[in-house]
C-alpha cells in the first residue's frame, strides 16, 4: 500500500495569486493521474473553497497565505486547505443551500453558490479550527468501475 | 480581460478571449461587457468557446452582464465546454439562459 501522491502549494491570499494557484494545482493533479472526469469537479470545488478564504476568512484583516495540500490515492483525493483568517461562522461548514433564482431577471442572484457547489461536487467535507488556523478538508471519491 | 465584438443581422456577438472567468476577473468582465454591449443589437450572444473554466464569481458576472442589458435586450450563451455547462446546470442557471453548444447553433437559432 502506498500513502498517495502528495502535492503542496502555498500562495498569497489574493484573487490573482489564487487564480494562478488553482490552475497550477489542477494541472499537476491531472499529470499525477486524477481521472479526467473528476478534474473539473475538483477544480471548481477547490476554486470555491479558496475564494471563500480570500473573500471571507481574510475579510477586514491583513491577508496572509493559503496553503493547499493534496493527497491523491488510487480511488480518492483529499485536499486540505488551511489559512490563518477568521473562522467559519459558528465554527462549522455552511449548509450550502443554493441561492433562490427569484422570479424576475432583476432578482437573479449574482452569488451565493459557492458552498452549494462544494457540497454538490465533493464526497465529504470536514472543518476544524485550531490554534488560529482554519483547516478545511475536501474529499473526492472516484471508485473504479468493477 | 479581452472581449471582441461583431454584429451580424440583429445579433451582436461578443467573444471572450480568456480560458477562464473566475473571481480574479469577474469585476473586469462585468465592466468590459458593459462597454462592449453599449448601444448594440437587441440580441447579444456571448461566445464562450475559449472558456474552459468558470467559478461562481464568473457565473455571477455573466448574470450581472445580462441584467445590465435591461429588459429590452437578451443575452444568450454559446460554445459552452462541458464543464462550464455543468456549472450552469448545477446552479439551475441553464433555465435562465439559452445555451447553445456552438456559436453557429446560436446564430442559426435567431429566427425564434
Amino acid at each position: 500500500m502506498h500513502n498517495g501522491k502528495c502535492l503542496d502549494l502555498s500562495f498569497a491570499a489574493t484573487e490573482s495569486e489564487a487564480s494562478a494557484g488553482i490552475a497550477q494545482l489542477s494541472q499537476r493533479l491531472s499529470a499525477q493521474g486524477l481521472p479526467t472526469h473528476k478534474a473539473g469537479d475538483v477544480k471548481i470545488a477547490l476554486a470555491e473553497a479558496i475564494n471563500n478564504v480570500i473573500e471571507h476568512a481574510y475579510a477586514d484583516i491583513t491577508p496572509a497565505k493559503v496553503k493547499v495540500r493534496c493527497r491523491l490515492h488510487q480511488n480518492w483525493l483529499e485536499i486540505l486547505i488551511s489559512d490563518t483568517g477568521n473562522p467559519l461562522p459558528g465554527f462549522r461548514v455552511p449548509d450550502g443551500i443554493p441561492a433562490s433564482l427569484g422570479s424576475t431577471i432583476d432578482e437573479l442572484p449574482e452569488g451565493g453558490f459557492g458552498w452549494f457547489l462544494i457540497h454538490e461536487l465533493t464526497s465529504d467535507i470536514r472543518y476544524e479550527r485550531s490554534n488560529g488556523c482554519n483547516r478545511l478538508s475536501l474529499r473526492f471519491d472516484f471508485p473504479k468501475p468493477s | 480581460m479581452a472581449l471582441t465584438s461583431s454584429t451580424t443581422d440583429a445579433t451582436q456577438i461578443i467573444k471572450v478571449h480568456s480560458d477562464r472567468i473566475d473571481a480574479a476577473m469577474a469585476i473586469q468582465f462585468k465592466e468590459d461587457m458593459r462597454n462592449q454591449a453599449e448601444g448594440g443589437a437587441t440580441r447579444v450572444v456571448l461566445d464562450l468557446t475559449s472558456v474552459e473554466f468558470i467559478d461562481s464569481s464568473g457565473l455571477g458576472a455573466i448574470v450581472a452582464a445580462m441584467k445590465q442589458l435591461g429588459n429590452d435586450r437578451r443575452l444568450d450563451l454559446a460554445g459552452l465546454h462541458p464543464f462550464v455547462e455543468k456549472v450552469f446546470r448545477l446552479t439551475r442557471m441553464d433555465t435562465v439562459f439559452k445555451l447553445y453548444p456552438t456559436l453557429d447553433d446560436a446564430l442559426s437559432a435567431t429566427a425564434d
